[in-house]
């Protein structure tokens, strides 16, 4: 079994007035079909307001599905008893680093997951330094939060998650509020515990950079899971992908317009690298 | 018109443990018209260097001059100064405030002295200039989505009537679209008003597109003041500082290199287009269409 | 800058007192605030004296830097010296128009000033050379017997310390709240009271709202990382008695009985 599989998964946002009445229904998940294995990274796209976000909360049952079925690591969200399990075994990094971090110090913040799930005093010791080293945050582990810039706050997002031990990060648009030094650290820290540490990621994003390096790409829009396929399969799509408010990495887009002008690249270009060959071949 | 920075300094938390060098020595001027584009990373300056063009910080040492008058002249409106330069934040969220959008947009016009009517008439203006449907107007600006605050944000800032708009970040967080559409929008003011525009941002290929005029700021100097293909042809120094030049630039340094005749820089997608097109069809023959 | 605002005004050092349980010191604090109360002769007074200051030297916290603490309460010693020194009755020792000094106002007015000073000196200790955190861990573990009476002794120290975290994010918020306000022209400064608070709804407003998504967020965030209210957590930093503490307790009973026993017989 794969370790993340939702079925025809549904979200209504139902919105009551002071009778109880519903006034709207909002559909937010409209029968999602998704299959992550374990130790694979993939990346989730769509604009703001495709159901992105709501998706990546009910890996960690912070939402409830209104129809269909989700299974993480094994065990059916539906059922209350693993939620604790569930939580723990698919972690969840938010894109607001301020709005995550509970304690005044780093290594405290870090703890604070290990504290509640009952790890003895000096597991935790251990797991802290473990985590705090795996995104390269070790030598902040007494300052205050407050003084850290946003890619090194997020970093620390990302340690208090590991020291829980999970199989999965779920990250939530991560990268949302922070500079392009910021966001580089980020991924960087990401994609090293998912290769290091065979770390299974879901990346949820609306950056396109940020998905190359995803082993797949679901694209969302309106609810619904729309495209499914490889980096390179996706972003050979350009007209589709424009009409779900996205767009592709400047590379590939001028690829794309090349092609189009009748200069036959290939399709699907991603990196700078790839297009110098492909150029340098037809000269 | 003109904005005049002369020798600012500018230190935060002076005197203390946490003291702070922002500015350096910033010698600086707009020009009536102008876009320009300010990038630089976090900590670099550039968001101080935007709020000491209306008077919102004192600069520890050094002058500026808005038309020629000196802001820190002790009769000098410094309140009035605001409705002239109109400064809009990163996040709409710490401006919007009123219980309509509409309402809100008022605040500004109404702060600088107008009356109902007029503000109400500045209003509607700034609101349809920015392009927010009206259904809008009269709904909470908590109920709109990222991208139609961002537009509210702007709009109360334009019924100001200012003669040069600063944006800081205006495009973050936002998707693609969404991206596109708020860039687009500060491009038609400033063509359309002829008003001085200065963008404040992270991506090289955003102001690469839209500015005539970039600035790069580093540890509180200006280390670039020039045209987007000027200031870009330091891509290796810009590297050192931690920046990058936009990706079609590193790839047409690298086609030359290969010995590709794919002529001179580009700054912008379409540029690199043309040139590699040029060189595509001086070799193959004209492409077909 | 807004932010460089401290709370808790923790000052790191290397001392004894640094090295204490928070418990222990919370105990000791209690202790001394108490003995304020109970001396009445000048010798209780030399004992409680000589108690704070050795505490102040072991502490290894500037004097200078204590001193600053008591700038806050000059108003309040002021009034509290000056009723004590006209209404207490006596023998009167001067007196003019309608107002006299006795002789036990003067006292009373001193012995007052006196037991302030050294509140706010005591206590200021405590705060000094504890960081919040631990203040907050030792509270939630002192006050543990009163989970027995249904008060949420663990919810009030998880509350205190997000607080602490939380206060320095939301001064900076409003400072950027109030300048995006400036810059469109809003007057926090000019005009009466009425006109000052009216000017304030801007500011409050997008702070307010800000706030509430924080909280939102966070509770999201606590619950995703398994936060389950406090039965069954371990902590990283468990409180422990050390050797000190065992002296320090000590200390602090033989002090007690000192001023006690000078309070009966001198």
């Amino acid at each position: 079994m794969n370790f993340i599989e939702a079925r025809k998964l549904v979200h209504e946002y139902i919105r009551r007035d002071e009778d109880d009445n519903v006034e709207s229904i909002l559909t937010a998940l409209d029968g999602v079909d998704l299959d992550v294995k374990e130790g694979e990274f993939v990346a989730i796209l769509g604009h703001n307001g495709s159901g992105k976000s709501t998706l990546a909360k009910h890996l960690n049952v912070l939402l409830k599905a209104s129809s269909g079925t989700l299974w993480v690591n094994g065990k059916d969200t539906k059922d209350e008893s693993s939620l604790w399990d569930i939580r723990q075994s698919a972690g969840m990094v938010f894109q607001n680093p301020d709005n995550q971090i509970i304690a005044s110090v780093v290594e405290e913040d870090v703890a604070f997951g290990p504290e509640n799930i009952g790890v003895p005093t000096s597991e935790i010791w251990k797991r802290v330094e473990r985590s705090l080293k795996s995104v390269g945050m070790i030598q902040y582990r007494e300052h205050s939060p407050n003084r850290l810039s946003g890619g090194q706050k997020q970093r620390v997002a990302i340690a208090g998650v590991m020291a829980m031990e999970p199989k999965c990060i779920v990250l939530d648009e991560p990268t949302a509020m922070l500079d392009p030094n910021g966001r580089r650290e980020v991924l960087d820290a990401v994609g090293q515990l998912n290769k290091e540490k065979g770390v299974t990621i879901i990346l949820i994003t609306h950056y396109m950079e940020e998905v190359i390096r995803a082993d797949r790409v679901y694209v969302m829009d309106n609810g619904k899971v729309v495209m499914h396929g490889t980096p390179r399969a996706i972003f050979s799509q350009v007209d589709a992908l424009k009409s779900y408010r996205l767009d592709v990495p400047q590379i590939t887009l001028l690829a794309y317009e090349l092609r189009k002008a009748g200069v036959p690249v290939p399709e699907g270009i991603l990196t700078r690298q790839e297009l110098v060959e492909a150029l340098c071949r037809l000269f | 018109m003109s904005i005049i920075l002369d020798k600012v300094n500018y230190v935060y938390s002076e005197k203390t443990a946490y003291e702070i060098q922002a500015l350096k020595n910033i010698n600086l001027k707009i020009d009536d018209g102008e876009f320009i584009g300010v990038i630089g990373h976090t900590g670099s300056g550039k968001s101080t260097l935007i709020q000491h063009l209306n008077g919102l910080i004192k600069a520890s040492s050094g002058g500026i001059y808005y038309n020629g008058q000196d802001i820190y002249d002790s009769d000098y409106k410094l309140k009035e100064l605001r409705g002239k330069v109109g400064l809009v934040f990163q996040y709409p969220e710490h401006q919007l405030f009123e219980a309509t959008v509409f309402a809100d947009v008022c605040f500004g016009p109404r702060n600088r002295g107008f009356s109902r009517k007029d503000s109400e008439l500045k209003a509607f203006a700034a609101l349809r200039s920015v392009g927010l449907s009206e259904d809008f107007w009269y709904r909470s600006p908590f109920e709109l989505s990222g991208g139609q605050k961002r537009r509210a944000a702007i709009a109360g800032v334009l019924a100001m009537e200012p003669e040069a708009l600063v944006l800081d970040e205006p495009t973050a967080g936002l998707d693609p679209k969404g991206r596109d559409e708020i860039l687009d929008l500060v491009a038609k003011l400033h063509r359309e008003r002829q008003m001085t525009v200065i963008l404040v941002s992270h991506s090289m290929e955003d102001v690469a597109k839209y500015v005539q005029r970039l600035i790069v700021m580093n540890r509180g100097s200006i280390l670039y003041d020039g045209t987007p293909g000027e200031v870009f042809a330091h891509y290796r120094e810009l590297e050192e500082v931690g920046l990058a030049a936009p990706q079609v630039t590193y790839l047409m340094h690298e086609l030359r290199k290969r010995g590709i005749p794919a002529a001179g820089t580009a700054t912008t997608l379409d540029e690199a287009k043309q040139s590699i097109l040029q060189a595509f069809s001086a070799k193959h023959g004209s492409v077909q269409r | 800058m807004l932010r460089d605002i401290t709370i808790g005004q923790y000052y790191p050092a290397d001392s004894v007192i640094h090295k204490l349980d928070p418990r222990t010191k919370l105990m000791a604090t209690m202790v001394y605030i108490l003995s304020l109360f109970l001396f009445r002769s000048l010798a209780g007074f030399a004992a409680v004296t000589l108690g704070l200051f050795l505490v102040i030297l072991l502490s290894k916290v500037p004097f200078g830097y204590m001193v600053k603490g008591l700038k806050a309460i000059v108003v309040i010693l002021l009034i509290t010296v000056i009723f004590n020194l006209f209404l207490t009755p006596g023998e009167p020792l001067i007196s003019f128009w309608k107002l006299r000094i006795t002789e036990e106002g003067l006292k009373n007015a001193g012995f007052m000033a006196v037991r302030l000073i050294y509140l706010i000196l005591g206590s200021s200790i405590l705060t000094l050379t504890t960081t919040p955190n631990q203040l907050t861990d030792g509270l939630e573990k002192s006050l543990r017997p009163l989970n027995k009476i249904h008060v949420p002794v663990h919810e009030i120290a998880m509350m205190m310390s997000i607080a602490l975290r939380f206060i320095p994010i939301l001064i900076e918020e409003t400072d950027k709240i109030m300048k995006a306000q400036l810059a469109r022209g809003a007057d926090f400064e000019s005009g009466n009271l009425v006109k000052k608070a009216k000017a304030m709804v801007p500011l409050l407003v997008p702070l307010f709202i800000s706030a509430f998504r924080r909280a939102n967020d966070l509770a999201l965030a606590m619950e995703a990382r398994c936060y389950h209210g406090g039965d069954g957590r371990t902590k990283m930093k468990p409180l422990k008695y050390k050797g000190i503490d065992g002296i320090a307790y000590l200390l602090v009973g033989g002090y007690f009985a000192a001023v006690i026993l000078l309070r009966r017989f001198l």
